[in-house]
């Protein structure tokens, strides 16, 4: 069992959860996930995580399905049945120079920790963030605090740029020289973020986010498409060349239980309905 | 004793076999000639002192029955349920010869549960040594090796990656083959006996490799989680499992129960699995219990088949249809699995295995339709700690490479079960974790291992 020591709603249906699990933070780096199981009956999904704090690891989710919708619901003292990592391989961070960290949706969830990393490890860290309008914007103050620079960009212009990460990714590409780009968010985001370097070749991560069941490399559900050959997202991943991923095939993947996870969600706010769970912040 | 009859067990996961009751155990008991030189021994991969145990049976002591398997096997309740006894204690017994072998499974199974439900007892343990020993994975091998030194005194800490030991046992092999309550309270009993289980935790990342170094010992039995695929175009439609996937999301995940218990999966109408082991037959046997009507492929002939031939008859005898002598080539469909074509295949000279070679038949493709492909071809080692264990050689198929007493090239670190002998049955991994464990309790206790082996 493994204790929340704090949650909290961060933005429009994404929600910033602190739980004591000393065996992953104490070893957790950048690029790495945990798996979450809240109770006997619940399923086993894949959070980033987002930062470390002594024993505590923080994960932040969008509540979307059941299970994150649950997960939502939980306050402070309550606990989670399961939590097994870090898992997945560490970002393979160096010395490159002038890195950029781009953000994207809730995806800006996994930024902080690599951004701090490449920050430590020398680099001259530009942070941009994307979201569909400023109320889904989190973790704005603690990345201008980490990268040497903090760019954002919303689609309706609510905040920062009128227009999409990518954009703002294009203008740091076209301007300097940037020697590695992270890119973490939705994947078709990734995806069409990840065409602003191809033409340069300049070396880009994505983290990838299949459907996955124990995530350690013993099912084979999270298997993705990398430069023609077949990869675990799980203990070959999660980030991969964003070059050589084949996104549509990630996104094809990732749908294939929609109707299951729309009848457990359905069954799951019928149930609870009535505790204002449902409702949102904001 | 005997099978539920398959139309009913057809519709549900309690177990096909119900074994035996005190009389019919007594009875089959009876039928054991005792011989003077009794081959079912040295056909037990943990020798288990097999007359004696049959003895006391037929002499209704079944308390004393199964403390005697148990000063071999922890496990009894398992190993009778999921043991190949037709290759082993059983193909050389010399009832078999002229009749019937012995039921010695079916026997061993019987002490077992009646223990369990009647007089559950410890064995005893040694005074505390003050060693440490990490044990790394619970399932077979981990289990085995944990008991062994647990017996011996040494404090064992098991590293479970998953959120429930077993390993295999839990999400591998199917309830209707081996209830979980039966797993559960052999895993229980371990942890009567002291040894310490820490679920969630991944050696070599929640458990960093600098604390391993900081055990006694170290016994890696990890097994051979990783699932291979047959590496044919349209793999990665959605609509194609592992067996691993499929079983996990049954068997551990109870998504057979979704959506009462959260992880979802595809039953499918039409549900095709690949393969011939004994992984292939859970998996098709599984697939049925969801409704879905199931072709098994499997390249070679029928007595190639390397599943169990009880378990190969149990499928039949539940609407598994067998498709022999064939082997899928592409998996059809535009996102989702719609087919998929195979090719005959045609016998030639044995292989390395002494097997015949199967080969594709030029022009004999044809298509069948499906929803699912299940592919269960086989497992290697599991990579995830393995390749953050420095200092410890690898064969070629990713295993550990380990000496007769199962150590690695490591100072202090031992290996047992599929992670070092590549995926073999239950029973031969708890025999090498066996082995592995006693040569660690010879290495703690400072005494070499011929030592050990006249005990």
């Amino acid at each position: 069992m493994y204790r929340v020591e704090e949650a909290k709603p961060l933005a429009e249906r994404v929600y910033q959860m602190w739980v004591r699990a000393p065996h992953v933070a104490r070893h957790a780096r950048a690029g790495q996930f945990l798996i979450v199981r809240i109770d006997e009956r619940g399923e086993r999904i894949p959070l980033t995580i987002s930062a470390v704090n002594g024993d505590l690891v923080r994960m932040i989710f969008m509540a979307v399905g059941k299970t994150t919708r649950q997960l939502a619901a939980l306050k402070e003292g309550d606990h989670i049945l399961d939590i097994a990592g870090p898992l997945g391989r560490p970002s393979e961070i160096e010395r490159y120079g002038t890195v950029v960290v781009v953000g994207g949706g809730v995806g800006i969830a996994s930024t902080p920790i690599i951004a701090r990393e490449a920050r430590e490890a020398g680099n001259h860290v530009i942070g941009i963030i994307g979201a569909r309008n400023a109320d889904f914007l989190i973790l704005e103050d603690e990345l201008a605090g980490i990268c040497d620079e903090l760019y954002i960009a919303t689609d309706d212009g609510s905040r920062g740029y009128h227009g999409f990460a990518a954009d703002l990714l294009k203008k740091e590409v076209a301007n300097r020289g940037i020697d590695c780009v992270w890119i973490i968010g939705p994947a078709i985001m990734m995806k069409v973020t990840s065409n602003v370097t191809r033409p340069s070749g300049i070396k880009t991560f994505v983290s990838l986010n299949p459907i996955m069941v124990d995530g350690t490399g013993m099912c084979g559900s999270c298997r993705v498409t990398v430069g023609g050959e077949t990869r675990f997202a799980c203990v070959d991943g999660p980030e991969f060349d964003a070059h050589q991923v084949d996104f549509d095939l990630l996104m094809q993947r990732q749908r294939y239980y929609l109707d299951e996870e729309k009848n457990s969600l359905g069954r799951y706010l019928e149930h609870t309905c009535t505790c204002g769970e449902g409702k949102h912040h904001g | 004793m005997g099978d539920r009859p398959a139309e009913i067990r057809v519709h549900d996961f309690l177990e096909v076999d119900t074994g035996l009751t005190a009389e019919e155990a007594v009875q089959e008991a009876e039928r054991c000639i005792q011989c003077k030189k009794p081959g079912c021994v040295k056909g037990c991969p943990v020798g288990i002192d097999i007359p004696a145990f049959i003895a006391a049976v037929a002499g209704r002591d079944f308390a004393r029955a199964a403390a005697i398997i148990k000063e071999e096997n922890l496990l009894p309740a398992i190993c009778g349920r999921v043991c190949p006894q037709e290759v082993q204690c059983e193909g050389v017994c010399i009832m078999g010869v002229k009749e019937q072998p012995v039921g010695i499974g079916a026997l061993e199974r019987f002490v077992a549960d009646w223990e369990r439900e009647h007089a559950p007892t410890l064995p005893g343990v040694r005074e505390p040594s003050g060693n440490r020993v990490a044990v790394v994975g619970s399932g077979p091998a981990g289990l085995a090796a944990a008991f062994e030194l647990a017996k011996r005194g040494h404090k064992v800490t098991m590293f479970e990656s998953l959120h429930a030991p077993g390993g295999v046992l839990m999400y591998g092999i199917p309830s209707f083959r081996l209830p979980k309550e039966v797993v559960q309270a052999e895993v229980d009993q371990l942890r009567r006996m002291g040894v310490e289980i820490r679920l969630n935790h991944l050696a070599g990342a929640s458990v960093g490799m600098d604390e391993l170094d900081l055990y006694d010992a170290v016994l890696v039995a990890t097994g051979a989680g990783l699932p291979f695929f047959m590496g044919i175009p349209g793999e990665q439609l959605s609509g194609v499992y592992s067996a691993n996937e499929f079983l996990t999301r049954v068997n551990l995940m109870h998504a057979d129960r979704f959506p009462e218990y959260d992880t979802p999966i595809k039953r499918g109408s039409r549900v095709v699995v690949v393969g011939g082991g004994n992984v292939a037959m859970d998996s098709a046997r599984v697939a049925r219990r969801l409704g879905a009507n199931v072709t098994l492929v499997y390249r070679r002939r029928e007595e190639d088949i390397p599943a169990r031939r009880a378990e190969v008859d149990r499928a039949r005898e539940e609407g598994v249809e067998f498709l022999l002598c064939a082997n899928p080539v592409r998996v059809l469909g535009d996102q989702l699995v719609t087919g998929v074509e195979c090719v005959k295949m045609e016998m030639c000279d044995p292989d390395l295995s002494g097997r015949p070679e199967p080969v594709p038949e030029e022009g004999s493709n044809f298509t069948i339709d499906a929803d699912i492909l299940i592919q269960a071809i086989g497992q290697g080692p599991n990579p995830l700690l393995i390749r953050r264990l420095s200092g410890v050689s690898y064969g070629r198929k990713g295993n550990l490479v380990v000496d007769e007493a199962g150590r690695t090239s490591k100072e202090g670190y031992y290996a047992a079960g599929d992670v070092a002998t590549g995926a073999a049955t239950v029973i031969l991994a708890m025999g090498g974790a066996k082995k592995a464990a006693l040569a660690i309790d010879a290495m703690l206790r400072g005494e070499t291992l011929d030592q050990v082996s006249e005990e």
